[in-house]
């Protein structure tokens, strides 16, 4: 992917999403959920960004809000230039043709009282597309690019498995051309044999019509098939950022280092050198001083404990990733 | 160690539903060997965790029923036994955990409490045995100061800690047997790491076996030393897990084993995969389950279903056509 030579589709500074914490019996805000502290990243068009990390590390929080579900507390996000992490509703309208989203469970997602027509026609309608011939023209155009009979129209979500639903989802996502989706955990609900089905058409959407994926998962092995970048957050940072395969073999920060060893390997004959992290993930609430890793990183000092560190660029060649940490 | 502890023999499980009798569990045959892992893999609906129910006899009431086949564990048959009598092996001697470790947890009382109360219902011990014995599992699954979690409520531990106190509960009497149903599922991999490595600590150091029930075949290659793959309420194959990962011989075992992106699959390249979806236990297929996704199909497939046969000591598999498919490196992706 020639990045350089593009400008990037996203571009993310500096973004920070503090959510106010209310204890006590006034309810006051005394504390806040740092659920993304300071994030900054790029996506070229055409790119998939790999956004990975444990639960409760931010990465959901950083989809939503460049979707602008969630109003960002600071930083920018710039789409084509323009920064839309302030903007009104009324004028988020044309950005949100630009910038859709899969969401993990298809069927929260999907309106169970409206019919799959109703549901791929509707972001068509909110935003004025056509009369009501040619929406109904395009529904069929975009199940038919999903793999799901025409006659579908009709039928309501329970009617479809997982799988389907999630064809529906993405059917609902594309509608209306846009240029970035926001996909959250869009195969952890499916099994196996559906999940490949699912990536397989998201690969094929992405070439066909030239999308940009922000790819939001936990299991490594599908975001580095689907990625042509990953990113690994922990407690609201990203901590390593790198060409997919560069991260996953050699990747440089102790933290991404552990959880890679930590996936499971499906060959009997694989001897895994696991990296075992003692204790879980702190609270955003109360991060811990310095880099937020230290707690559990086998290499932490004083030095980890006092200073954050900030991403450089570490190693050279297909080692190459931009890391944060003091000890590389 | 190849003694078996556990023998299931064609186990059939059905459940009464509103739209008439279902079978989710159809002639099911296993054993799981002392000290060993034994792993079950298959997708949702395929009958994997009814099959734990069914051994645990803690299926739903009044609608999951045994029909008929046998439950050897120990020399009795679990099937056949009163509600009462299998209480008193249940916990004791047959150890579980389960998926979502919150469900597991009385949310209203302490940890310490529901430790002890396991060991005060299996053993003759005085209160404050039980909970110095309680005191010092929390400590052997891990769980720093148990002295103070002892006192505390589940909601106030992590999902991995809460985990590990299902754990501690299972093992506190040393089963012979411990029955994990997706123990893993609902944890982030850095923790599921811990608890699959406390998991076969407690193994080698108690000389307890385990099922495990998962669908993560990765989960699988690393534990189990025997697997069984299931489909559609059926087993489709079994063997040891070299077998089931070097030679997999079922269509669907192929199909699952090519279809999971790896970590050195070429990225963004076509993944293989199992077109169509399981077929809903109201309307099974009469001959082979897998018929209308497999790809080695033919007409006389869709007859019968097929019976297991051997293809090698230890190792078989359901399928007219296993000796004509060609080994899975040569299908192509």
């Amino acid at each position: 992917m020639s990045r350089d030579a593009q400008t990037p589709i996203l571009k993310v500074r500096d973004l920070k999403m503090h959510f106010p914490v209310k204890e006590g019996v006034f309810m006051r805000t005394g504390k806040f959920n740092k659920a993304v502290d300071g994030v900054s990243f790029e996506i070229a068009p055409g790119e998939t960004l790999g956004l990975v990390g444990e639960s409760g590390c931010g990465k959901s929080t950083l989809g939503r809000c460049i979707t602008r579900l969630y109003q960002p507390t600071s930083g920018e996000i710039l789409f084509q230039g323009h920064d839309i992490s302030t903007l009104s509703r009324k004028k988020l309208m044309p950005f949100r043709r630009d910038i859709q989203m899969i969401f993990q469970d298809p069927m929260e997602s999907l309106n169970s009282r409206h019919t799959v027509g109703d549901i791929i026609e509707e972001p068509l309608i909110v935003q004025g597309v056509g009369n009501s011939a040619e929406r109904k023209r395009r529904v069929l155009a975009l199940l038919d690019l999903v793999g799901l009979p025409a006659r579908s129209v009709t039928r309501y979500p329970f009617e479809f498995s997982g799988g389907q639903r999630q064809r529906i989802g993405i059917a609902r996502s594309i509608a209306l051309n846009p240029k970035l989706i926001v996909c959250d955990e869009p195969v952890s609900a499916l099994d196996v044999s559906i999940q490949s089905q699912i990536l397989n058409l998201l690969i094929d959407l992405q070439q066909e019509l030239k999308l940009s994926y922000l790819f939001i998962a936990h299991d490594l092995a599908v975001v580095k098939h689907i990625s042509d970048r990953i990113a690994i957050m922990y407690l609201g940072k990203i901590v390593e950022t790198g060409a997919g395969e560069n991260i996953y073999h050699n990747p440089n920060h102790p933290y991404t280092q552990s959880l890679i060893s930590a996936i499971p390997v499906p060959d009997p004959h694989h001897q895994s050198q696991r990296i075992i992290l003692s204790g879980d993930v702190p609270s955003p609430i109360d991060p811990p001083s310095g880099c937020s890793f230290h707690t559990r990183c086998p290499r932490a000092t004083d030095l980890c404990r006092e200073q954050a560190p900030v991403l450089k660029v570490h190693g050279a060649g297909a080692a190459q990733t931009t890391a944060a940490c003091h000890h590389i | 160690m190849s003694e078996p502890i556990l023998q299931l023999s064609n186990l059939v499980t059905e459940f009464d539903t509103d739209e008439g009798r279902v079978r989710a569990v159809d002639d099911v045959s296993f054993s799981v060997n002392a000290g060993e892992t034994l792993g079950i893999v298959g997708e949702s609906g395929c009958g994997k965790s009814v099959t734990a129910q069914s051994i645990m006899r803690l299926l739903p009431q009044p609608m999951g029923q045994i029909v008929s086949g046998e439950i050897r564990f120990n020399g009795q048959n679990l099937a056949a036994l009163t509600l009462e009598q299998m209480r008193a092996i249940r916990g004791a001697e047959i150890g579980m955990v389960f998926q979502e470790p919150m469900t597991a947890l009385n949310p209203v009382h302490t940890i310490g409490r529901q430790l002890a109360e396991v060991l005060l219902l299996h053993k003759k011990i005085s209160k404050q045995d039980a909970l110095r014995q309680s005191m010092v599992m929390l400590d052997r699954v891990g769980i720093p100061a148990p002295d103070i979690r002892m006192g505390e409520y589940p909601h106030q531990l992590s999902g991995g800690m809460r985990q590990r106190v299902v754990i501690a509960m299972a093992l506190a009497c040393g089963p012979k047997l411990l029955i994990a149903d997706e123990p893993t599922t609902a944890l982030d991999v850095t923790i599921q790491a811990q608890i699959l490595e406390l998991i076969r600590e407690l193994q080698n150091d108690m000389g307890m076996a385990v099922m495990l029930i998962t669908h993560d075949l990765g989960v699988i290659a690393e534990t189990s030393q025997q697997v069984v793959v299931m489909y559609a309420g059926k087993v489709a194959e079994k063997g040891t897990v070299y077998d089931i990962f070097d030679h997999p011989t079922h269509p669907y075992t192929q199909g699952l084993l090519s279809s999971i992106p790896r970590l050195n699959t070429v990225p963004k390249s076509r993944l293989a995969i199992i077109p169509g979806m399981v077929p809903g236990l109201r309307d099974l297929p009469a001959g082979c389950r897998f018929a209308n996704r497999c790809r080695h199909c033919l007409d006389s497939c869709t007859l019968a279903s097929p019976a297991e046969e051997q293809v090698s000591a230890g190792h078989s598999v359901s399928c007219y056509r296993w000796r004509d498919l060609p080994p899975l490196t040569e299908v192509p992706a």
